[in-house]
Order: structure tokens, then C-alpha cells, then sequence
């Protein structure tokens, strides 16, 4: 306990605060590896937080749930694929639009769903070791998305470093005409990772309103979306990385809530407004070293392309 | 088999025509969208686009088109001189609760002193409040490089929850019986912004909105600023070489239009809505940047686009009654709107050939 804050406590909960965050920021970091800038991810990560919510609450199932989530966002980000890469708009604006379309679409869509409590998502049963100390609650005390959403960080991590698919999207996103070029198809690869971006958007949303609140409202994901894009670039476009900066984060927001709890005198606005102004902080802070080092980001970030030029 | 190919500069009659293309596409997937919702799809486009302007309750909704159309004008005519840059101020909704609650906060302080000297100072104080708010991004991009889109929009969250601070806390309304909000500024003479014409809908936020659009206008078509600020957004290399400062240019932008966004929150707190409460803001920040995009970024573009978009936002309240349709449904016809647009947009850029092309 260090100022009625209990450290344990404290570590298990901001795990399952940074799961949303870091689901999306690694499904839009393999958007950006492949060269697409994909603002939209507020939007779609609500489309998933609504749909999973609609969907477990009728079929009684979280994991179809989440199913349903992943795919409405998936669909979301399709959308943005085939304006951006099929009829070359402008990858800001659409990202734009897709966020102002996704918070209008799921107002509409969770009409009905207010005040419904979802089914509740399970633990993993570890047995006895859940009950350790320390290492109980950290590791073992998990319900079983903050575990997938990990290994996803780990598949993401690995596919990029080593599969042959990874190189050749990375390829894609660092000289888009270059991989055309040789034979590979820019087109389809963006629109496939893309589509991964926006499931993983959905799965963080529907994280949102199945397991953290778990309730919807509208505009819940309050800007979780824009953190998530905060974080790509806090993560210098590296899957291991995201998770650090995603649980910074999470830690933020969960030390926060801790504070606002334990009822210490700062008012609860300021308190709110933690997370964001440390976004900001954050993001100066590495625009501020990287200023000397080589850029990280992909070279073909946010560029049309197009074929016969 | 269809092939684009890009046209050396983007066509004339397609800039034009493709706002009207898409509003009628939006119209068509806003009717699906409505008969899903279970409502007659032509009524609903008819109580939302026709009875606000020539219904038989009219009079009184033609004057919260002009209500509803100021903000978003002033708003976008500022934001469209960004966009042009190539510069993403997306937080003009933080800059719009920031300029109200500065000049909120000006006339809180004087009550309840009348003066003539309180409202333009109120002006002075709301511009400059969604200026500053502005300039956090851009003179953080200038010193750092950091990203003006991530830093503008976190900042709305920031304003927001400042909002709800100052709401409850410093500019509660004392003789408000615990109720948060400030006092209604509407019944304070010397800090209201009235209607100027009984039944217009005309108040000062709608005079500065006009001219905005004339001088946003003078500034990219008539004046050698406006060309630079193009020619950066084009083709940022030259414009460098042609000595065009991209650091002048980012605080420019981002000051323009976080001063016009503050502007336009001041003479909502002090007009048509009254009173600082923790949700007086109605995102209009948010739906300026369709109008600027439906506006095709242009200065006159920008007026018409937001008395379309007040049409939407009043229909859409006209349909919630008469209809119960939602009105989330009117945010998704907004965001389609804009889907259609940039799809649409194509059309601007490139020539379509069927078959393969040769050159």
C-alpha cells in the first residue's frame, strides 16, 4: 500500500484497463505497417463495443459476443478499405468519416440495449493459483480476453518479424509501388490488414462493453480509440512496444480511478482529464527525441496508391 | 474492365458536381436506412429536407436554420483554410468549449454591471480562449513534430472535462438552488447575444459567420496568403522552395481556426443557448468538418454546405417528433454524407475508361 493505493491491486487492474487500448492499437498497427493510416479506429472500436453487446445480450454468449463485435468492426474497416484503396479518397478524411459514422451508426444500433446487463465474461479457472499472493492476481486472475488480446500482441509481434506474409505487408507499407512492382498485390494486402485492424478494433470495444463497464452507453469509448493511435506512434510502429505503451496507459487510467476511489482531494475532472493530457505529454516527449533518429514510421504511411502512375 | 486515370488537374465541372451527387446518394441510403427503421422513407426525406423550409410550420424552423447554420459555418470556413494546408486541426469541438467558456467566464465576472464594453470584450475573450486552445497543437508541432490530428483531438477531451469542472465548480450559477450551470446569460442585457430580427434566427455569431466566409474567401481566392497556403497543401515542396514557412503556416492555421471555433462557442453560450452546462456543447465542432469537406474546402462551398447540414441537424429534430425516428439516425445520414462525398470524389481526380488504359 503506498498511499492507499494498493500496488497488487493497482498492476491487475490496469491489465484489464489497457486491454481494449491494446487490442486496437495492435489491430492498427499491422494497418499502418502495411501503409494505412486508419483514424477511424474510435469509430469502429464502438461499432464492435455495441454490436458485441447486442450480440451477447441475445444469444447469451460472450464469446459470440465478441465474434460479433470483431466482425461489425471488421466490416466498419472494410468500408475504409474499398474508399480509400478502391476509390483513392483521402485516407484522413475517411478516417474521419468512419469515426463520425461509427458514433452516429452505434447510438442508432444500441437503442434498445440500455441499462441491460450483458452475460458476464469468465474468469480462467487457474484452480489454486489464483489464490497466490501477489502473482495470484497478477497472472492468474484474469478473465480469458485479457489473455488472448496478449497472445495477439505476441502473434502480431512475431508474424511481423518473421512470417513471410509479415515482410511482404511490410514491404507493401514501406514502398507501395516498389512491391506492386514485384508482382505483389499492394491492394488486397491492405484491404486483409485493414480488415484485421478493424476486428481487433471491435474485440477492444466489445472488451469495453462486456467485461470493463459492462453496460452500453453511447459514446462510451470516450477517445479509447484516438489513445490507441496515440499509442502506435509511442510505439515507434513496434508490436512489443504497443503492449508497454498500452499498459502505461491502462496504468494511467487505472491509477486514476484508484485516486478518484481512495478520495484524495484533487477534483474528479482533473482526475478524468489525466489519461489524455499524458497522451499529449507523451506524444511531445518521443516527437521530441525522434526529431534525431531515424523515422520510425512506414515510408508509404498514408499515400494513395494507384497503380499506373 | 474500368481504369482511372488521374487527370493533371482535378476537373472543374466534377468539384461541382460531386456535392450534389453525393447528397442525393445520402438521400437514397438515408431512405433504406429509414424504411429499415420501420419508417416511410419518402416522408421521413420530406419532413426532413421540405417541411423545415415550406411546411406548414416553416416560419419558425427557417429561423434555427440560420441558429444551427452559424456556428458550423464559422467553424468550417476556419478549418477549411487548415485542411487546405494539409493541416488537421480535428479539436475544433475543444476550441468551441474553450472560446465559450472564456467568454462565459468574462461576463460572469462583471455581473451584474451593465456595459456596452461587455460583449466585445466577450468576443475578445472567446476567440482568444479557442485561439490558445488551438495554438497547443501547433506550436507543439512546430517545437516537436508532434501530430497536430492526435494532440487537437485529445485536447477536446481535455476541454470537455474542463467544461464539466468549471459547470460545477467556478462558474456554478449561486443563486441556481444547487443546480449545476452557470446563470442564464440571456437574461444578463449588457452579455446577450439576441436575435437582431424578431423571427430570423439572426444574431451576431451568424453576422461574424458571413463574414468569415467573405474573408476566408478574399484570403485563399484574392490574396497572395491564401495562394501560398494552397500551394503548401498541393505541393509542400515547392512551397518550400518558394520560402513558404511550413512553421508560420501550422500556427496560422491552427490559430485561425481554433480563434473562429471560439468564436463560435462564445456566441452559442451567449445566444441561443445561455448557459454553460457540462453538455451545452453540441458537437458541432465535429459536424464542421463535413461541412468543410461538403463545402469542397472553398469559402462559398462552406455556406451552402452548412444550411444543408442545419437542414439535417432541424429536419432530423422535425422527424424525432412527428416520425420518433432517432436522433442518432440523423448523426449516421451526416456521416454517409461524407462516405459519399470522398467516394464520389474520385470522379474530381480521375477520368474512368473502360477498358485497359494505354497511357
Amino acid at each position: 500500500m503506498i498511499g492507499g493505493i494498493d500496488i497488487v491491486t493497482l498492476i491487475a487492474a490496469l491489465m484489464a484497463a489497457s486491454t481494449p487500448v491494446l487490442l486496437a492499437a495492435t489491430g492498427e498497427l499491422v494497418a499502418e505497417k502495411a501503409g494505412v493510416l486508419n483514424l477511424g479506429v474510435e469509430g469502429m472500436m464502438i461499432v464492435g463495443a455495441v454490436a458485441g453487446f447486442a450480440t451477447a445480450v441475445t444469444t447469451g454468449s460472450p464469446v459470440l459476443g465478441f465474434a460479433g463485435g470483431a466482425l461489425a468492426a471488421a466490416l466498419m474497416a472494410s468500408l475504409f478499405a474499398l474508399l480509400t484503396q478502391v476509390f483513392l479518397s483521402n485516407q484522413t478524411a475517411t478516417g474521419l468519416a468512419l469515426t463520425l459514422f461509427g458514433l452516429g451508426l452505434s447510438a442508432l444500433a444500441g437503442k434498445g440495449f440500455e441499462g441491460v446487463r450483458p452475460p458476464p465474461t469468465g474468469k480462467v479457472p487457474f484452480g489454486p493459483l489464483a489464490d497466490l499472493p501477489v502473482v495470484g492476481p497478477i497472472v492468474f486472475g484474469h478473465d480469458w480476453m485479457v489473455y488472448v488480446s496478449l497472445a495477439l500482441v505476441a502473434a502480431v509481434w512475431a508474424f511481423l518479424k518473421y512470417a513471410r506474409l509479415g515482410l511482404i505487408l511490410r514491404a507493401v507499407g514501406e514502398n507501395h509501388d516498389a512491391a506492386h512492382a514485384l508482382g505483389y498485390r499492394v491492394i488486397a494486402v491492405r484491404f486483409a490488414a485493414l480488415a484485421f485492424g478493424g476486428a481487433l478494433a471491435g474485440l477492444g470495444g466489445a472488451y469495453l462493453s462486456l467485461v470493463r463497464v459492462p453496460q452500453w452507453t453511447e459514446g462510451m469509448t470516450a477517445g479509447a480509440g484516438w489513445i490507441a493511435l496515440a499509442i502506435v506512434v509511442f510505439a515507434s510502429w513496434r508490436a512489443e512496444r504497443v503492449l508497454i505503451g498500452a499498459y502505461l496507459f491502462g496504468g494511467i487510467t487505472a491509477l486514476q480511478l484508484q485516486l478518484q476511489a481512495a478520495g484524495y482531494a484533487i477534483p474528479v475532472h482533473f482526475l478524468s482529464m489525466a489519461p489524455y493530457v499524458i497522451t499529449v505529454l507523451v506524444l511531445v516527449v518521443l516527437s521530441a527525441t525522434h526529431r534525431y533518429g531515424a523515422p520510425a514510421a512506414p515510408a508509404a504511411l498514408g499515400r494513395t496508391f494507384h497503380a499506373s502512375n | 474492365m474500368i481504369t482511372l486515370i488521374k487527370r493533371p488537374t482535378p476537373s472543374r465541372f466534377w468539384s461541382f458536381t460531386t456535392p450534389v451527387l453525393a447528397v442525393i446518394a445520402t438521400m437514397i441510403a438515408g431512405g433504406v436506412l429509414f424504411s429499415i427503421l420501420g419508417k416511410d422513407p419518402v416522408q421521413a426525406i420530406k419532413v426532413i429536407f421540405w417541411d423545415p423550409l415550406l411546411g406548414p410550420n416553416a416560419a419558425y424552423f427557417r429561423g434555427q436554420l440560420l441558429v444551427k447554420a452559424g456556428p458550423l459555418i464559422l467553424i468550417a470556413a476556419g478549418l477549411a483554410v487548415g485542411f487546405r494546408a494539409g493541416i488537421w486541426n480535428i479539436g475544433a469541438e475543444g476550441q468551441y468549449i474553450m472560446g465559450a467558456l472564456a467568454g462565459a467566464s468574462v461576463a460572469l465576472a462583471a455581473y451584474p454591471a451593465e456595459s456596452h464594453w461587455l460583449f466585445p470584450a466577450m468576443v475578445v475573450a472567446g476567440a482568444l480562449g479557442g485561439w490558445i486552445w488551438g495554438m497547443i497543437p501547433a506550436v507543439l508541432k512546430v517545437l516537436f513534430g508532434t501530430s497536430e490530428i492526435l494532440v487537437s483531438l485529445m485536447l477536446v477531451y481535455v476541454a470537455q472535462n474542463f467544461l464539466a469542472w468549471a459547470a460545477f465548480g467556478p462558474l456554478k450559477n449561486p443563486e441556481g438552488y444547487g443546480f449545476p450551470g452557470s446563470r442564464n446569460l440571456q437574461q444578463y442585457p449588457s452579455a446577450h447575444n439576441p436575435e437582431l430580427f424578431a423571427g430570423t434566427g439572426m444574431h451576431w455569431g451568424v453576422v461574424a459567420a458571413l463574414i468569415a466566409v467573405i474573408a476566408t474567401y478574399v484570403l485563399m481566392q484574392r490574396h497572395i496568403a491564401g495562394f501560398r497556403i494552397r500551394v503548401a497543401g498541393e505541393a509542400p515542396r515547392a512551397a518550400r522552395f518558394a520560402g513558404v514557412l511550413p512553421a508560420n503556416l501550422v500556427m496560422f492555421c491552427l490559430g485561425l481556426s481554433g480563434a473562429l471555433a471560439g468564436l463560435a462557442g462564445m456566441f452559442e453560450v451567449s445566444g441561443p443557448s445561455g448557459q454553460i452546462t457540462d453538455s451545452f456543447n453540441a458537437g458541432y465542432g465535429f459536424t464542421a468538418i463535413i461541412v468543410a469537406f461538403l463545402g469542397r474546402l472553398n469559402a462559398i462551398g462552406i455556406l451552402l454546405a452548412g444550411l444543408l447540414m442545419a437542414l439535417t441537424y432541424i429536419g432530423g429534430d422535425m422527424a424525432q417528433l412527428m416520425l420518433g425516428l432517432p436522433t442518432a439516425a440523423i448523426q449516421v445520414f451526416q456521416g454517409m454524407l461524407l462516405f459519399f462525398l470522398l467516394g464520389f470524389d474520385l470522379l474530381t481526380h480521375y477520368r474512368l475508361r473502360l477498358g485497359k488504359g494505354s497511357k
